[in-house]
């Protein structure tokens, strides 16, 4: 174990939200709850990604009274990459729900367990 | 039909062929290319029965939930294997986590020369005050493209797989969505008359400052497609049809996406080939500053509005 664990705590909490995000999207059987658990795990990589641009004492990287140092500003690198995420999460959410609404309007529910007996009963 | 030929004369022309070919009249390999009907598929008696055989016996040990020993067996032990590899994924993060350089260090290694880079020169080359902004519509413009590209797709899939095209079905839709909805709720239209206006403004606001303060396109853009929904919730869509359609929706798309991509090919060529743009960058701070990038912000902003409210749209009741 590494010595940068409390330092690093927004990191840590990531790394747990991420956990509880992806054992959602194991362990629940409703589909919505499947793609909640996706958002999580998103989420999770936003908190990640902010806290790697963090520079204790600096400020936002908009530039204030011409100040055009490096000593002055975080690192605006992720913030741009935190965009990206944003913009693909809204998107694959969107087709996932979209997906789910076929499902149930052709089996009524959106248990998988169920969906997929009824499929197999189908096939007979 | 052409003003300068004649009628028969127009008929000969490779350009009135390649017209009906475009219209669909006609198609020009019909008749000329050779056609063989598949032959249909025929199987003898005795395996025949022993497919289904084999299938029934297949599904009796395999896929019936209920009876099988073996299956509910594998669904707790899939329980309980889940729970362990997540714990053990979360362990072995953490463990990377403590090794990682402390947060909010200036001498960590991700605080490299591109984000000095970033913070030195991006207000002289950009004019953007924000640099973030800078940055995405400028050093990294080809790939916020690309976002506003994948928005578009998003709304394509989303419109092929909800789309109600059956006409009856689409009634039937529309009168469910009134039974569901109520539309004529006092409150909520009155609440609307005073704040949509002053969320479509707050909206603009945030994408016209995109490079002088917090904010740009996306989010500016998300904040007008709330204020669209919340105008659809208390009016409904006959009122927001008056302005709003799915042609003008496909029309703002094409455009915004259209200039975008002129616009950054221009700046891309000169930027490769060190020629000038032409284009002013003003001064930092002014809101007709930056060159490209307000145009560029206000394009991305109108692909997210329409995008959000699309969305809206389509799983409300399959259409705009």
């Amino acid at each position: 174990m590494g010595g940068n664990l409390l330092a690093n705590y927004g990191e840590a909490v990531a790394m747990i939200l991420f956990g509880i995000g992806f054992s959602n999207l194991l362990l629940q059987k409703n589909l919505i709850k499947k793609i909640i658990g996706l958002n999580i795990m998103d989420t999770a990589t936003y908190l990640f990604l902010a806290e790697k641009g963090y520079i204790a004492g600096r400020v936002a990287p908009i530039v204030v009274d011409n100040v055009t140092s490096v000593e002055a500003y975080i690192n605006p690198v992720p913030s741009g990459l935190v965009l990206t995420g944003i913009v693909v999460s809204v998107s694959v959410t969107a087709l996932m729900l979209s997906l789910t609404i076929r499902l149930y309007r052709k089996y009524h529910t959106l248990d998988m367990d169920e969906i997929s007996t009824m499929l197999k009963k189908e096939e007979e | 039909m052409s003003r300068l030929l004649s009628e028969e004369e127009y008929r000969k022309t490779k350009a009135f062929k390649i017209r009906r070919w475009y219209r669909g009249e006609k198609d020009p390999y019909l008749g000329k290319v050779e056609m063989k009907p598949q032959k249909p598929f025929t199987e003898d008696i005795k395996t025949q029965k022993q497919r289904i055989h084999d299938e029934a016996i297949l599904r009796r040990n395999i896929y019936d939930i209920e009876h099988n020993k073996k299956l509910q067996i594998f669904s707790k032990f899939y329980k309980v294997v889940s729970i362990v590899f997540v714990f053990t994924l979360i362990a072995i993060l953490l463990y990377v986590v403590s090794y990682l350089p402390p947060v909010g260090n200036a001498a960590n290694p991700d605080n490299n020369e591109v984000a000095s880079k970033y913070i030195e020169d991006g207000m002289k080359d950009t004019g953007a005050v924000n640099i973030v902004t800078g940055m995405i519509l400028d050093y990294r413009a080809f790939d916020t493209l690309g976002e506003s590209n994948v928005l578009f797709i998003a709304t394509c899939t989303v419109l092929i797989l909800l789309r109600v095209d059956n006409r009856s079905k689409k009634k039937e839709e529309e009168e469910n969505d009134r039974l569901y909805e109520p539309k004529n709720d006092i409150i909520l239209q009155k609440v609307a008359f005073f704040l949509v206006p002053m969320i479509i403004i707050f909206g603009i606001y945030v994408i016209l400052n995109g490079h002088l303060s917090p904010g740009g396109g996306f989010s500016g853009g998300a904040i007008i497609g709330s204020g669209l929904i919340l105008y659809v919730n208390a009016f409904g869509f006959k009122k927001i049809e008056r302005f709003f359609t799915q042609k003008t929706y496909k029309w703002i798309c094409f455009v915004a996406l259209l200039f975008y991509c002129l616009a950054k090919t221009y700046s891309f060529y000169c930027g490769a080939h060190h020629l000038e743009t032409g284009i002013p960058l003003g001064t930092p701070g002014d809101i007709l500053s930056s060159g490209l990038i307000l145009p560029l912000n206000i394009c991305v902003g109108m692909v997210v509005a329409c995008t959000m409210y699309a969305f809206y749209a389509m799983f409300r009741k399959g259409g705009f």
